[in-house]
């Protein structure tokens, strides 16, 4: 890739050579019989905006709230800025979580729920009320600062969480899927405060969600996890240009899975051939659905793969089409730029360049 | 929706039964309380001698007064011991939370009477409780003084409402989110902290409740006095009791419920005022 090198490939590479803010060894989590997280190992870089992924009962939330303290780790060990951090209490830990339904106490007012964690903490009363002010101006609530938590909606209540949470100067802000109740709109919002916030304080994020698109917005760096296994750490640009695995490759963004035979050379799948530098022998293939393009479109390479398929059903979004073509009983999805209605037999091309070989 | 004959027709049993068994009986207490006995007979004449005289003979405030003293007691050694029940049962018990619970039920199934004489048995002079004492030697001879006084009413009436003050106090208990005892670990209160501030505060409610009901069954109870309490522990009820009984004076008697029942309807009201304010759902 050309790019530049980004935050996320800085972060990486500085928790690559030990610069790491949060260290994860080997941490296994069994719940009785039932093994919620594998010998997971993570390093969080300072500063960078790291996502945990997955669907539910991945482990994603798990390992956060062994991060957190509210899980002690069956075996392994959690380290953040050279300190071993599993065995401290929560309390004790200079991490901070907002909750995934924001737990904010309903009986204190939104200013005293901020000021909760510098009040147990013991930071001077004389300190507190600028400290608490200066949280609810970073979240835009100064004026909601005398209500209750049942007064305020959703998205409201989020950010007095987000301030709670923040106000104690934490190293690592733990963030449990906090976006997931709020509605379409409001959520790309916060996305984009969260991301600017972080920025701006440069205090680490650890993010779980669910979403991927959400992922892919927010993160420098993603970690895919499934069934208590990570499957894949990388930037978001890494992981969709390079999925692991099939795994991934149909997790992060749409793909189509060729599995292809790989002989001196040559990938077949079925009636499209292109040049592979696989070992022979059985090989699978993602090539997403915006490789394919309807010739004669765009200028194709001069190793490019030509076939002619059947357009079986063609969805409109506005700026591009999504179809569905069948070629010798198998589906391939395309998205190409819009360009009115499609039917019957029409040529396509793909780069052999765009088809990642993933494992399965 | 429903028609206002169907309604009608399904609001009339249970307005009925609080016509006749509830309405109609205060209605008639009430009444008595403004009449006389004279010549033996109920005499329907309008006075206020019977308020009068309550207020008028010291032994009816003494009593009035010592029964809310045993009450306030009773009230809080059931809090001293049902809150901490309630608090281990609902946040520390783990696999044994029901068991427990099923413990602290299981002992309403028996009856009033039956725990009474248990206590009989347990207190008397040739009880369990002074045997031990005896046993070990820190008394040489039975001691009477444990049955027969206020303290045994008090010890009796904390064993039976117990229950009543930990039912509601671990319902509120249960209603607590455990993300904000998380919440506030994870900003940096220990246990004590977490519990002052947090848990605490919002069992207010269930904490109220129960007060509530262990004052105020306590307020009208006269079995405990009768079963352990002697003379020197007479409470409100016994006199009402023996005023609707042996002494034939049921215009007293009505006067003095009259009295309570509103005492209690305002210690109700005030209560249920409190609990508003200290819920935040």
């Amino acid at each position: 890739m050309t790019q530049p090198v980004s935050i996320a490939e800085h972060a990486a590479a500085s928790a690559a050579s030990g610069n790491a803010l949060l260290e994860v060894r080997n941490v296994a989590k069994r719940f009785g019989a039932r093994e919620v997280l594998k010998q997971i190992s993570l390093e969080i870089a300072s500063g960078e905006f790291l996502t945990l992924l997955g669907e539910s009962g991945s482990g994603k939330t798990t390992l956060l709230r062994l991060i957190a303290g509210f899980e002690q780790p069956s075996s392994g060990e959690i380290w953040m800025s050279g300190e071993r951090l599993d065995a401290l209490p929560p309390y004790k830990r200079r991490v901070n979580t907002v909750f995934q339904n924001y737990a904010l106490f309903p009986h204190l007012t939104v200013q005293e729920n901020v000021g909760y964690g510098l009040q147990v903490s013991g930071v001077a009363n004389s300190e507190i009320p600028s400290r608490v002010n200066e949280a609810l101006q970073m979240v835009k609530m100064q004026e909601f600062a005398a209500s209750r938590p049942a007064k305020l909606s959703g998205g409201q209540q989020q950010r007095v969480a987000l301030a709670r949470a923040l106000v104690n100067r934490p190293k690592l802000l733990l963030l449990d899927e906090p976006l997931s109740a709020l509605d379409a709109n409001l959520r790309k919002q916060m996305q984009g405060e969260l991301k600017s916030l972080q920025r701006e304080l440069g205090i680490t994020f650890l993010f779980v969600t669910h979403d991927q698109d959400e992922a892919m917005a927010l993160s420098d760096r993603i970690a895919l996890l499934k069934d208590g296994g990570l499957e894949q750490v990388a930037s978001p640009r890494e992981i969709y240009a390079h999925p692991a695995n099939s795994y991934t490759a149909e997790f992060i963004g749409q793909t189509n899975l060729l599995r292809a035979e790989v002989r001196n050379g040559v990938a077949a799948c079925g009636p499209l051939k292109w040049s592979a530098t696989q070992p022979p022998g059985a090989a699978l293939f993602s090539l997403r659905p915006e490789s394919i393009h309807l010739s004669p479109d765009g200028p194709a390479p001069t190793d490019a793969v030509h076939f002619r398929a059947v357009v079986r059903q063609q969805i409109f979004s506005g700026s591009s089409e999504h179809l569905e073509l069948e070629l010798a009983g198998q589906s391939l999805r395309a998205r190409i730029p819009a360009r009115g209605p499609l039917s019957g037999e029409q040529e396509f091309w793909f780069s052999p360049a765009d088809a990642v070989a993933v494992r399965e | 929706m429903y028609t206002r004959a169907y309604k009608r027709i399904i609001s009339a049993p249970p307005l009925l039964w609080v016509g006749i068994f509830l309405l109609l009986p205060y209605a008639l207490m009430f009444a008595h309380s403004f009449w006389i006995v004279r010549d033996g007979m109920i005499a329907h004449e309008w006075n206020l001698q019977n308020y009068a005289k309550l207020f008028q003979n010291p032994v009816y405030l003494d009593v009035l007064f010592r029964t809310m003293r045993i009450a306030a007691s009773v009230t809080m050694l059931s809090l001293l011991l049902g809150y901490p029940l309630a608090y281990y049962t609902s946040f520390h018990a783990g696999v044994r939370k029901d068991l427990l619970y099923q413990l602290v039920i299981v002992p309403l199934w028996v009856s009033y009477l039956v725990r009474g004489y248990a206590w009989k048995t347990i207190l008397g002079s040739e009880g369990v409780f002074n045997g031990f004492l005896q046993y070990i030697h820190v008394t040489k001879e039975p001691v009477s003084f444990f049955l027969y006084s206020p303290f045994a009413v008090v010890l009796m009436l904390t064993h039976i409402y117990t229950p009543f003050v930990f039912l509601p106090l671990y319902a509120s208990l249960e209603h607590i989110p455990r993300n904000l005892v998380e919440a506030s670990h994870d900003l940096g209160a220990g246990s004590s902290a977490t519990f002052l501030r947090v848990i605490l505060p919002l069992s207010l409610p269930g904490l109220i409740a129960g007060a509530t009901f262990a004052f105020v069954l306590t307020l009208g109870d006269f079995l405990a006095p009768l079963l352990v309490g002697g003379p020197s522990s007479i409470m409100i009820a016994n006199i009402v009791q023996s005023l609707f009984g042996t002494a034939y004076d049921w215009p007293l008697g009505a006067a003095i419920s009259v009295c309570i029942l509103l005492l209690t309807i305002s210690l109700l009201f005030l209560t249920e005022r409190l609990e508003k304010g200290c819920s935040f759902r």
